[in-house]
């Protein structure tokens, strides 16, 4: 089958990244890009940072300019949620009551903050995920004002940093004994708790929110698992967040944690999905894998618009992402978890710069780099490559 | 082609060196170098490659048809 139209559902960088490609490659039949936000395409690694420092613009995270967007000659329709997919008619319906239909769909509606129950209704509570979340956000952090923030992986480690750097009084609650351990592993969540608690963020680590406390809808604090209470002017749920499908439930398509999808990002036959709500087959490993990273979803949007095009390109990530927190910048490539061995191959975690190597099943898999943008550079062929752990175990025995 | 870099947007990961090393550099802070702002013909692939993959969203191309 030719291909003459494709619906491209979710307006953020995945998607926009799936129309260039596919303009890029020559496709000049119709396209649709519909988003559920009333924004053109934004960025939102800044939202968490330099936009909450107000160090950048709200206008400045746009990805592209209007006159580049109108060169794509896609039809853009913002602010319409999708509500409803036929994946055998290959149509949507959307909330205003519009119905889309295409020979290939995509699918990159991203996801869905999680949040505290009793959160909803409640002042001085907020998520971010949204530009508007970010705005509304930026808005409350007044210095002086006492900031509960509930998570610690990326976006909550990096929402406490920025609001310590403005000059709130910052608690920051999390399950895991170090910030991001499950995501950088115990030698550099150790170095990054250290640098939070030096700079004035207080830690309460290894415990969950058990409620929040408020008085006539506004909130006052959180009651913590462990019993203790801490008072607040504002509270940030940073809990993580779910894949967006809720509006695919009957769709047919497989949802479990995420649009499960073969190796070619396929859900479905012409049905495709990019980014955060992607779970694909990763052939290398032999597993699911869903990845929430910038990087990803323009690869995703990348191979998508291949495959859609019909290169039958699997996707094999090298996942790359990276956090700035206070004057710190964490770079990491590959996979790292938690219980992987790691081996600082370069500077010192105790006085700067560094960079660690993970090593599990007998493979080099991931490297973070502390401040090494350019350090890290010459180590990443060894994550790419795969190195035996024990090559890098004999150049570097631990002391 | 030329190379236009939204220096306030980078975010230093260096992603364009790896790319296009002829093109791109990097300071020790992260912050990127541009070394050639109209590159030959046989790194544009390179470098539309880089400003795809940008990070920070901060590599822009002006290119002429011909």
């Amino acid at each position: 089958m030719t291909t003459t139209s494709v619906l491209v559902v979710g307006a953020s960088l995945g998607g926009l990244t799936v129309v260039e490609a596919l303009r890029r490659e020559g496709f000049s039949g119709s396209v649709t890009l519909l988003g559920a936000e009333r924004h053109l395409p934004y960025d939102r690694p800044p939202l968490s940072k330099r936009v909450l420092l107000s160090a950048m613009e709200p206008s400045q995270t746009q990805l592209r300019p209007q006159s580049t967007l109108d060169q794509l000659h896609a039809e853009l329709v913002l602010s319409d949620p999708a509500v409803c997919l036929d994946a055998s008619r290959h149509e949507v319906k959307t909330a205003s009551g519009r119905v889309l239909a295409a020979d290939v769909i995509v699918l990159a509606t991203g996801l869905v903050p999680r949040k505290l129950s009793g959160q909803d209704g409640l002042s001085g509570v907020y998520v971010l995920r949204t530009l508007d979340d970010a705005l509304a956000l930026k808005s409350a952090l007044v210095p002086g004002k006492k900031l509960v923030v509930v998570g610690d992986g990326v976006l909550g480690t990096e929402i406490a940093a920025t609001a310590c750097s403005l000059g709130l009084a910052v608690t920051l609650v999390g399950p895991q004994s170090l910030p991001m351990r499950s995501q950088l592993g115990p030698l550099v969540g150790s170095c990054l708790g250290t640098l939070h608690s030096l700079r004035g963020v207080n830690l309460r680590l290894g415990t969950g929110v058990a409620s929040l406390r408020s008085d006539s809808s506004v909130v006052t604090g959180v009651c913590l698992q462990s019993g203790e209470e801490l008072s607040a002017d504002l509270v940030v749920v940073a809990m993580g967040s779910l894949p967006a499908t809720d509006w695919l439930a009957g769709s047919g398509l497989q949802i479990a944690d995420g649009v499960v999808c073969d190796s070619r990002l396929r859900a479905a036959p012409n049905i495709y999905a990019v980014g955060d709500v992607a779970r694909f087959s990763h052939e290398k490993l032999g597993s699911l894998v869903r990845l929430e990273n910038r990087t990803n979803a323009v690869e995703q949007g990348l191979c998508v618009a291949a495959n859609i095009l019909g290169t039958d390109t699997p996707y094999l990530p090298v996942p790359y992402f990276w956090t700035d927190q206070f004057d710190v910048k964490i770079q990491v490539h590959g996979f790292v978890s938690a219980d992987a061995e790691a081996v600082v191959v370069e500077g010192d975690p105790a006085s700067g710069p560094f960079v660690v190597l993970y090593g599990s099943h007998g493979k080099v898999t991931g490297l973070c780099g502390w401040n090494a943008v350019r350090q890290i550079r010459q180590h990443r062929a060894h994550v790419m490559d795969g190195t035996a752990w024990q090559t890098i175990r004999e150049q570097f025995p631990t002391k | 082609m030329r190379v236009i870099v939204d220096y306030p947007k980078c975010c230093g990961a260096g992603q364009c060196v790896m790319v296009a090393p002829k093109v791109f550099d990097q300071r020790d802070d992260g912050m990127v170098i541009l070394l050639d702002e109209t590159p030959p013909p046989e790194l544009h692939r390179a470098v539309r490659e880089a400003a795809i993959v940008c990070p920070g969203a901060a590599i822009r191309l002006e290119e002429r048809a011909g």
